[in-house]
């Protein structure tokens, strides 16, 4: 069946299978960390329960994209209901479907506890961390099955492509975009309207429109949770893109790791092309747009954009120097117009919701919203999507739920290998592009890892620029020997066997690869350096004049003299009498932790 | 020939059948399908010695220099021989503030093979990975598709001794 224009759009929408034509659906979260958990065989033995009483006609099971709630996957959530069932085992599907769907008693002991909290809550919405977050990137993510296309056409889907096509100019589109101040999600925060004009405005009857799905950054999964959860509204705002800059091509460059993301928008791909949406002719118009998909093999350089069309092309993924951008010569030496995946899955609500609409979300120079994906030392792990503005506190207290345990948050380290820590003094200041980069970090891609009082901050840099040193294409000298030697540096602060004069070396250094390098990676890579060693001097000092403690040891004062570290020390190296404070031979301690953990009383100090 | 690493010869004349059939669909200017065409070879043979790479180069119309330079640059393709079970332990910041190297420490002194290294009996090919995004379920290793969440270094034994007891079974 193809689609020829808005009206058969709309009538098609009308006669979609919707949610309310169920009395209950059951979604169920088929992301990539709830599959890993089980997901896949929860779903087959729901529906074969479903079949077993025979209501498959009344009772839908949907297998949807990613909620967001990561950290206490499998999810299934009863709607009309409003019920969210955490870390669903297989072993509790018959209960569900016993006491749940067929006598709508909701089974208690599966609902999520809030911390603090003797009562666990009823209803999904009243959870703290839904509250505060506002989904529009995600906004079909954990609501529709990404592999159904009327699911997503129920939900408005191609209608902002519909109303483009039959309403507006390409320079009009631009505008829209252009006035609703979006800025690039995938890293600098570049104007996205200004980008499709300049990409407009060269001249050439060729032209590309790509999305980067390379998304490199460890510890940021948000642009594979939008392509698992929601691809069409990638290929819709692509298309969008196409018509805007007058290109009647796309390609999607993703990561070869995404097996899970591949699969979804290839269907949907195929789908879309099913139904007139993509291909010739698009929706009657007379507009040809179609999207290829192209391989990554890991290399994170790729994830700049000359890296990436070179990589495209075929070659090593190396970066170009910058003049000229890709919008001028980029894929097959044609003007080409890079967004990321975060980026494109605003465009369609943006054209169906209008400019002012999100140009009223967020702060002065930051529109919309952003999505954060909270990592590390937290309670609620998973992705969340806040409006720009909010602050570290919010999202690490209210929505995160701080730390599992309880301790002291030191620091958040934001934008991957790019980026650098926030510290707690700045947790009140409300986040988007411009204040990141008045504090020494980035936007990056959005990672969010949060450290708390034990984590070594020198370790930390240490890990990171392993990673770029390791990741380095090898081009240009600075990135390539420079990262190296500031990585032997830390190497030898670690080791304790680091010098003073080895600080200044390493902050010099750093500054010179950050003005020197060719591209993003080079001129990022000492950002985790430096901002730790702004933020955190003392813990490059201690090691530096290799005053830092490595042993634990034992605070007299606090010390019941219970014997419970003495009997977990597995080398025997902790003496004292009952009811008297305990010692630590330091000499013969080997850093395990075992009486760390065993003391009840928190007399054991951690070096 | 004389370079023997080089003698496309010994090649499986099968597995080359199918690689044949993928690239003969592919159209347009052949060296842009590259990645893809390695991709294919790399699932059909396992790993990309060198005769395969010239190979792939002759088919394609490309330099021998080309092909190795990008499978060389690309970490996704090995060189060398893999084993039947790839550990890959994820090394992204998320799980390595969980403790990701101890669960990696563990994994190389339990199959006594050191990362990017085949094990002994070529059962265990050992490798940290970048971030492989199931980072709610931090430290998260992965043999070959399946995915192990949560890892303590004392699940790594339990998980390698249930790969040697299939290898067992299968013997």
């Amino acid at each position: 069946m193809k689609i020829t224009s808005y009206q058969e759009l709309k009538k098609w929408q009308e006669n979609c299978p919707k949610k309310t034509d169920y009395k209950i659906n059951v979604l169920v979260c088929t992301g990539t960390s709830c599959l890993s958990s089980d997901a896949q065989t929860i779903v087959e033995m729901l529906e074969s329960a479903l079949e077993s009483h025979n209501l498959q006609a009344e009772i839908r099971v949907i297998k949807t994209g990613c909620f967001g709630f990561c950290g206490q996957g499998p999810i299934i959530k009863i709607e009309p209901d409003d019920i969210t069932y955490v870390q669903v085992k297989v072993e509790d599907v018959e209960e569900i479907v016993e006491k749940h769907i067929l006598n709508n008693t909701t089974v208690k002991r599966l609902l999520y506890q809030e911390p603090n909290q003797t009562k666990s809550l009823e209803k999904s919405s009243g959870m703290q961390f839904y509250k505060k977050q506002m989904r529009v990137a995600l906004r079909n993510c954990g609501e529709i099955d990404p592999e159904n296309i009327e699911d997503y056409v129920v939900n408005d889907g191609y209608f902002a492509l519909a109303k483009v096509l039959e309403n507006y100019s390409s320079e009009a589109v631009i505008k829209i975009i252009k006035d609703s101040q979006l800025r690039g999600r995938g890293g600098g925060g570049f104007l996205t309207g200004l980008k499709w004009d300049l990409t407009k405005k060269v001249k050439g009857d060729e032209k590309y429109v790509i999305c980067n799905a390379d998304e490199g950054d460890p510890g940021a999964f948000m642009d594979r949770s939008i392509l698992e959860g929601d691809p069409h509204s990638i290929i819709e705002a692509m298309i969008i893109a196409g018509y805007a800059i007058g290109a009647n091509n796309g390609l999607v460059y993703i990561r070869a790791e995404y097996g899970l993301a591949t699969n979804r928008l290839r269907k949907a791909i195929t789908d879309a092309r099913e139904y007139g949406l993509l291909g010739k002719d698009i929706l009657g118009s007379g507009f040809d747009f179609d999207i290829e998909i192209k391989l990554g093999a890991g290399a994170f350089v790729c994830g700049e954009e000359t890296a990436l069309i070179r990589s495209m092309e075929g070659y090593r993924g190396e970066p170009d120097k910058k003049p000229p951008f890709p919008s001028e010569s980029g894929f097959r030496g044609k003007p080409s117009n890079v967004n990321n995946v975060e980026t494109f899955a605003n465009i369609p609500v943006i054209i169906l919701n209008g400019e002012a609409w999100f140009s009223k979300i967020g702060t002065k120079n930051s529109k919309g919203t952003k999505v954060f994906a909270l990592a590390g030392q937290i309670r609620n792990i998973g992705l969340v999507e806040v409006p720009m503005g909010t602050t570290f506190n919010e999202i690490i207290y209210d929505i995160g739920g701080g730390h599992p345990e309880g301790k002291a948050i030191k620091a958040i380290q934001i934008g991957g290998p790019s980026g650098g820590v926030i510290t707690k003094e700045y947790f009140n200041t409300q986040i988007d592009y411009d204040s990141l980069i008045d504090m020494g970090a980035m936007m990056g891609s959005g990672g969010m890892i949060i450290m708390d009082e034990d984590s070594d901050m020198v370790q930390i840099a240490k890990f990171y620029l392993d990673f770029t040193q390791d990741e380095s294409c090898g081009k240009c000298t600075p990135c390539r020997i420079g990262t190296k030697r500031m990585y032997e540096i830390l190497e030898r602060l670690v080791n304790m066997e680091g010098k003073p004069e080895d600080l200044d070396r390493l902050r010099t250094l750093g500054e010179i690869i950050k003005n020197t390098s060719l591209c993003g990676l080079g001129q990022t890579a000492a950002n985790p350096v430096l901002s730790t060693m702004k933020y955190f001097p003392e813990e490059y000092e201690a090691y530096a004049y290799r005053t830092k403690k490595t042993k634990y040891s034992i605070d007299p004062k606090k010390c019941v003299g219970c014997t419970k570290c003495a009997r977990a020390c597995p080398v025997e190296c902790i003496e004292g009498k009952v009811r008297e404070p305990h010692r630590i031979n330091e000499a013969e301690c080997i850093a395990c932790g075992a009486c760390y953990e065993a003391c009840p009383v928190n007399a054991v100090i951690k070096p | 020939m004389k370079n023997k690493i080089l003698d496309m010869t010994t090649l499986d004349k099968t597995l080359l059948k199918e690689l044949d059939a993928y690239i003969n669909l592919l159209d347009g200017d052949k060296g842009e399908h590259l990645i893809h065409v390695l991709h294919k070879a790399q699932e059909l043979f396992g790993y990309l010695p060198q005769n395969l790479q010239l190979y792939v180069a002759r088919k394609l119309d490309l330099s021998g220099a080309r092909v190795n330079g990008v499978v060389t640059f690309y970490s996704f393709f090995n060189e060398e021989p893999v084993g039947k079970y790839k550990i890959s332990v994820c090394m992204g910041t998320a799980c390595f503030v969980k403790g990701a190297d101890k669960v990696l420490e563990r994994v190389e002194s339990l199959t006594k093979t050191k990362k990017n290294e085949i094990s002994e009996d070529g059962l265990f090919t050992i490798k940290d990975v970048r971030c492989i995004g199931a980072c709610g379920l931090a430290p998260v290793m992965t043999v070959n598709d399946k995915v192990y969440g949560k890892v303590k270094p004392n699940d790594v034994d339990e998980i390698i001794r249930y790969y040697r007891g299939l290898e067992d079974e299968n013997n």
